[in-house]
């Protein structure tokens, strides 16, 4: 019941935040501009730049990259140095240099993936600056440079004035970027905020409270119970598909998740951006039937995903079998939160590549290990926020090739041809993901000084598996059970994490630049049309069977090698 | 499809020896420079030369090594099978063309020397620019044009029509073809190719391995199927290391195995094939394209262009209707007309003696006196020996002429006469020496079929527009009838051109067929550009293809043989991907059948033993490559639907197919296979 509450709560919120994004990222005048367009001048005057300077797909592509060297540079300064700089009440140390760089580049890349303990950890400076900062903006580029793409499979903004070889428009980075945040961001995690809040979550400068336990066979004479500015972080973490929590066991934890209803919340909050992106699409390019099919194809596999997760964690635990009657698996879930929600929160947070959690991935069964792992490893899901849809669109893409081969054209998408150039550089994003995730597992499991893990076995190759997918995601979850704060983690997944964003952004940048371009065929009864049922068959078997080829043997290796073990046992 | 192939010689049936040939040339094709133009098929030659390896070292150590020779067997046929289908389809393309070029093969030429004299020379030793004189009976030496004088040729050597044409110098006309003969009067032909440079001879090496370049989208498949041949090598290649730290070990062999029957071999080895059969299809339809690129394109035309004379009309203007007026009776109209035309040597001249007999008109004479059409009278007719006088001719010519014979034009003339010009026709007024009779309307005559044709590329996403010097009210009437989309009246060369860029500005693709000098800019600038052979040299330059028969309809044809090679290609790679998915369940359970027995639950087509399931996968996955050769060189069966007909039609016989057959192929090799490994 509350799996559909969660989904339709979703869907009905994410309808009118999507209008409202492509009116903002239209640009359209809105009667807001008295509240953010004297903010927005500001921000242009400091960044030095002309918010109405078009830019092609390079310099797009370059002020991406320079934006994201800079924010690079800064956080991983502050993270190594937090213990000279203030705001430090609990006088934590500086981080290693090497869980600096991964720390950085997780929340850089919006996965949000840690190898440390947050309250323990860093800083309220750190988590107020360089954390939040990156986890509110993060997400915001992922949704300029889908927006940038949009532009250009449509030709640019100038596509109606351009003529032939001329550079096409894809609109400004930095005024994406800053009407994105202030805008949308901003003020929907000022809601949730303040609904978290209402609901218990700490907001407090205050350094952590001493307590004394009740139950004194707990052997503390006194705990520290650390809070700080947390509501406002657990909002962006939430919306911002970031997922890196305050506290360590992230929203397990009453204080991040104090009640059912801040639960339900938190859960409408995963899908609710990359939801609306989906219906900022198609308003944004006059394409109602765009949004609709993108949501028939991720809301199927959706539907698919979830439906393997919960069955599976309704089912016992194999470990628990002689001990306990059959009852669902507990194993490794927060009780007030329960095996339905705790499995509806994996499996979404995995489809969103949001990365919070509520339970132990660990633990859960092994079907629904492989719902997270297989979500993951799709992400495209809903996925993060402008990074799904682009997800989506290299598959549709991919689709459109070979189904545009089957109808006896040269391929095009929205008029525009798919040729040589496009399909390399789609070849070359499709070939990294198995590359990457197959070559670093394999390795990491072949050096068992480096691999850390805390099972033998089928679990112990998911351990390492989840790991780098997450990674590579940009989803941030852990397995957990793994000993990652290491230099060989934190050094393989900086560059799974660095793999994993920029080339699945860049890469389709470069094609909607190289497709805008180009001449537009007039549809006709001969013209491929991306927009029907039959394509939508068509991209969920694609999707389905990339997955499939490549990982399949990975997969019978880890969660489905387990899973038929432990069937095969009882 | 409509091919209108000639069948007057063996073209594309392959003899023993063809055969024999296209054997031997996949064993020779094994040589790693040609194989690595194939990043597929040169993945399986690397797998099969490491199983190789295997054997023998197995072999020497006395260990068995049974299993890895049965692989390295399978590989390797899998490659030749490859192999073949490209020879195959080679073979079949050279055929086609040194059928059409053989003619000419020991001709000799009458070269002219620069002071007029002549020596004869072989004619291989003709250069670009050479006359040569050519007389009745003798062959034409080289592809060219006539200079000088007029002939009638037979060309049936290449284009297998019997019936001979004219070719003029100084007309569209002038182009000639090596190997055909002359019938009639003697001309002088200057050669316009090099030996080995001719359409022929290029088309020729388009078909051939080595000089074969691929098409863009070709290319750009191949770029896809070598990722995917990458991301299974990764898969394949990390696969010993992830199993080795859940205590299964898996053997090289079954790697191997599992590797080549998971990398896309099925398109991967007819993909040349599939190419060099869109080329044949053209030939063998007696169009010869100047790249392949040009045959792929035709697949993506939007808009044809299309000459409405011998194109969408017979072109000849024929009678359609006789129109009475001032009372005349009709019988008194078809006579006056029949016995005007009956010495009439001109088609609308025949067509009115036709139509009168169709009608019943018996009227008959001897003798009298035919009097022939001229421009300056614009009129023709007959004075009969009993003195009466008839003529038929253009309105205003016959009513100037009964003015000064001051015969009375009923009042009724010009509405009859402006209702025939404005349905399309012609109107020709008919009298004799006493009154004006009435109206013969000549009207072009629509093809029979066209009609239905333009609506089967209607339904593809074609569009066809008709063009013509015609006025816009007769074109306008002959487009109606002719069902095209658009149509361009009282157009000059210089229009059609315009329009093509217009077109092409608007993302539409744009074929025409042209033949004369001055449509070469149009030809050169049309997408698809189709020169008749009857036509000029320049025409036949600025095209990218050129048909032999000089048959203007056949751009239709050409059209689908663009689009059916792109749906071959299409349909092969789906069916290739999903045929995986069998073969993993095959394969997976057997690598780990020792070191992991639940994985067992995954072996759902029960294959007997692990070898079993190796062995029968790769078998289908060598096999399943002959079994398409025909389905290759033949090309996908296309129908006129819309894309999105087309694409679930497709879907489902080569996607859900390709998931389902292996499955069933596989367990039946399985239980073929079984008691062999038994025993």
């Amino acid at each position: 019941m509350v799996i559909v509450i969660a989904f339709a709560l979703a869907v009905l919120l994410a309808w009118p935040v999507g209008r409202y994004m492509a009116h903002v990222m239209r640009g359209d005048r809105s009667r807001l501009d008295v509240v953010f367009a004297p903010v927005e001048r500001l921000i242009y005057k400091m960044l030095r730049v002309n918010p109405a300077q078009g830019m092609d797909w390079r310099a797009y592509a370059a002020a991406f990259v320079v934006s994201n060297v800079m924010l690079a540079i800064v956080t991983t300064l502050i993270f190594m140095f937090q213990d000279l700089l203030p705001l430090n009440p609990d006088h934590i140390p500086g981080m290693s240099w090497d869980l600096s760089l991964h720390t950085m580049m997780s929340f850089l890349t919006n996965t949000n993936q840690q190898h440390y303990s947050g309250q323990a950890q860093l800083s309220y400076l750190s988590q107020m600056t360089a954390i939040v900062t990156l986890q509110v903006v993060t997400p915001v580029m992922g949704l300029a440079v889908l927006v940038a793409v949009l532009r250009g499979i449509f030709g640019g903004r100038n596509a109606k004035t351009a003529v032939e070889g001329q550079t096409r428009d894809l609109g400004n980075y930095w005024t994406d970027v800053t009407r994105a945040t202030l805008r949308v961001v901003l003020p929907l995690c000022f809601v949730l905020s303040l609904l978290l809040t209402w609901q218990g979550v700490p907001s407090t400068f205050h350094g952590g409270w001493h307590a004394t336990p009740v139950d004194a066979s707990a052997g503390m004479a006194e705990q520290v119970i650390p809070v700080g500015p947390v509501s406002p972080m657990v909002a962006i973490k939430q919306l911002g598909t970031n997922g890196g929590g305050w506290y360590g066991p992230n929203s397990a934890t009453p204080l991040e998740n104090p009640t059912p209803l801040s639960n339900l919340m938190e859960l409408v909050a995963i899908p609710l951006l990359p939801m609306a992106c989906i219906f900022m699409a198609g308003a944004f390019i006059g394409r109602r039937r765009f949004t609709l099919l993108a949501f028939a194809v991720m809301g199927t596999l959706a539907v698919a995903l979830t439906s393997l997760a919960v069955w599976s964690e309704q089912q016992p635990n194999a470990a628990a079998h002689a001990l306990i009657a059959d009852a669902p698996n507990m194993e490794g879930k927060e009780v007030r939160i329960g095996p339905i929600d705790s499995a509806l929160w994996a499996t979404l947070t995995t489809q969103v590549n949001n990365g919070s959690v509520a339970a132990m991935h660990d633990s859960l069964n092994p079907g629904a290990g492989l719902a997270t792992m297989a979500a993951m490893l799709m992400n495209m899901v809903w996925g993060g926020i402008g990074c799904g849809l682009l997800g989506y669109l290299v598959y549709l893409w991919i689709t459109a090739f070979v189904c545009g081969l089957m109808t006896g054209r040269t391929p095009e998408v929205f008029g525009r041809k798919l040729e040589t150039k496009e399909i390399r550089l789609l070849s070359a994003l499709m070939v990294l993901q198995p590359v990457v995730l197959l070559g670093l597992t394999a390795i990491t499991l072949g050096i068992p000084a480096i691999t850390a893990n805390s099972n033998p076995g089928f679990h112990g190759l998911s351990q390492v598996f989840y790991e780098f997918t997450s990674a590579y995601a940009n989803n941030g979850s852990g397995f957990e059970g793994l000993g990652d704060n290491t230099k060989w983690w934190n050094l393989s997944c900086f560059f799974v994490l660095a793999l994993g964003r920029y080339p699945a952004m860049l890469i389709p940048l470069a094609v909607a630049g190289s497709l805008a371009a180009k001449r537009v065929a007039p549809e006709s009864n001969g013209t491929l049309r991306v927009e029907t049922p039959t394509f939508g068959f068509a991209m969920l078997a694609v999707i389905v069977l990339f997955a499939l080829l490549s990982f399949l043997p990975v997969l019978v290796l880890g969660p489905i090698g387990e899973w038929l073990s432990l069937a095969a046992t009882h | 499809m409509n091919t209108q192939a000639s069948t007057h010689s063996p073209r594309g049936t392959m003899n023993r020896n063809a055969i024999r040939e296209s054997l031997l040339d996949s064993v020779r094709k094994l040589t790693p420079r040609s194989a690595a133009r194939n990043p597929v098929m040169f993945t399986v030659l690397v797998g099969t030369i490491i199983c190789a390896g295997y054997t023998v070292h197995g072999a020497f150590t006395h260990q068995p090594f049974g299993f890895a020779l049965a692989v390295t067997l399978i590989l390797l046929l899998t490659v030749l099978f490859a192999n073949f289908a490209e020879a195959v389809a080679e073979a079949r393309g050279r055929g086609q063309a040194m059928s059409l070029r053989s003619t000419r093969a020991e001709l000799s030429a009458r070269r002219l020397r620069a002071d007029g004299s002549e020596e004869v020379v072989p004619a291989t030793m003709l250069r670009k620019g050479d006359r040569v004189r050519v007389s009745v009976g003798e062959a034409i030496p080289a592809d060219g044009e006539v200079v000088v004088g007029v002939a009638s040729i037979n060309e049936a050597a290449v284009t297998g029509e019997s019936a001979p044409v004219l070719r003029e110098a100084g007309t569209d006309r002038s182009g000639v073809i090596g190997g055909t003969m002359v019938l009639s009067d003697s001309i002088v032909v200057e050669v316009s190719t090099d030996p080995g440079d001719s359409f022929l001879d290029r088309m020729i090496a388009l078909v051939e391995g080595a000089s074969r370049q691929k098409t863009p989208n070709e290319l750009a498949l191949t770029v896809l199927l070598a990722a995917l041949t990458i991301v299974f090598l990764a898969v394949v290649v990390t696969l010993p290391g992830q199993a080795a730290f859940v205590n299964a070990k898996a053997d090289v062999i079954v790697l191997i195995a599992l590797l080549v029957c998971l990398i896309p071999t099925t398109i991967g080895g007819l993909l040349p094939a599939i190419g060099i059969a869109g080329m044949n299809r053209a030939l063998k339809a007696n169009i010869i394209a100047k790249s392949g690129k040009a045959v792929e394109v035709a697949g993506d035309i939007d808009v044809l262009l299309l000459d409405k004379t011998g194109t969408i009309t017979h072109g000849d203007r024929r009678a359609t209707d006789f129109v009475v007026v001032g009372g005349v009776r009709d019988i008194e109209l078809r006579d006056a007309a029949l016995l005007a035309s009956l010495a009439d040597p001109t088609p609308e001249g025949k067509s009115i003696v036709h139509l009168a007999r169709e009608r019943g008109s018996i009227a008959d004479v001897v003798g009298g006196e035919f009097v022939p059409f001229s421009a300056q009278t614009r009129m023709s007719g007959v004075d009969l020996p009993d003195g009466r006088v008839i003529r038929k001719g253009a309105s205003d010519a016959m009513r100037a002429w009964a003015g000064e014979r001051a015969i009375a034009v009923p009042p009724e003339l010009t509405g009859a006469v402006e209702r025939i010009a404005r349905a399309g026709g012609t109107p020709l007024v008919v009298a004799d020496d006493r009154r004006v009779l009435g109206v013969v309307a000549l009207s072009d005559v629509v093809k029979h079929g066209v009609r239905d044709r333009f609506a089967q590329l209607r339904a593809m996403g074609v569009r066809t527009v008709m063009i013509t010097g015609d006025n816009p009210l007769t074109a306008a009437a002959i487009a109606a009838e002719a069902g095209v989309d658009d149509f361009m009246a009282e157009a000059r060369p210089e229009d059609k051109l315009q329009r093509i860029r217009d077109e092409q500005i608007g993302g539409r693709m744009v074929a025409m067929v042209g033949d004369g000098t001055n449509d070469a800019p149009a030809l050169a600038q049309a997408d698809i550009g189709l020169a008749m052979n009857s036509g000029t040299q320049a025409a036949k330059e600025a095209g990218n293809m050129v048909d032999l028969d000089s048959d203007p309809t056949k751009l239709l044809q050409v059209v689908e043989i663009g689009k059916q090679l792109l749906i071959t290609r299409g349909a092969l790679t789906t069916f290739s991907l999903a045929n995986d998915v069998a073969k993993y369940f095959a394969i997976i359970p057997a690598v780990f059948a020792a070191s992991i027995p639940a994985l067992g639950r995954l072996n759902v087509m029960h294959l007997t033993s692990p070898t079993s399931a190796v062995l029968s996968a790769l078998i289908f996955n060598a096999l399943i490559i002959p079994a398409l050769i025909p389905l290759a060189l033949r090309g996908v069966r296309i129908r006129p639907m819309s894309a999105e007909a087309l694409l679930r039609r497709n879907l489902l016989i080569y996607g859900l197919g390709g998931v389902i057959l292996p499955f069933v192929a596989i367990k039946i090799i399985d239980l073929l296979l079984t008691p062999l490994l038994g025993a």
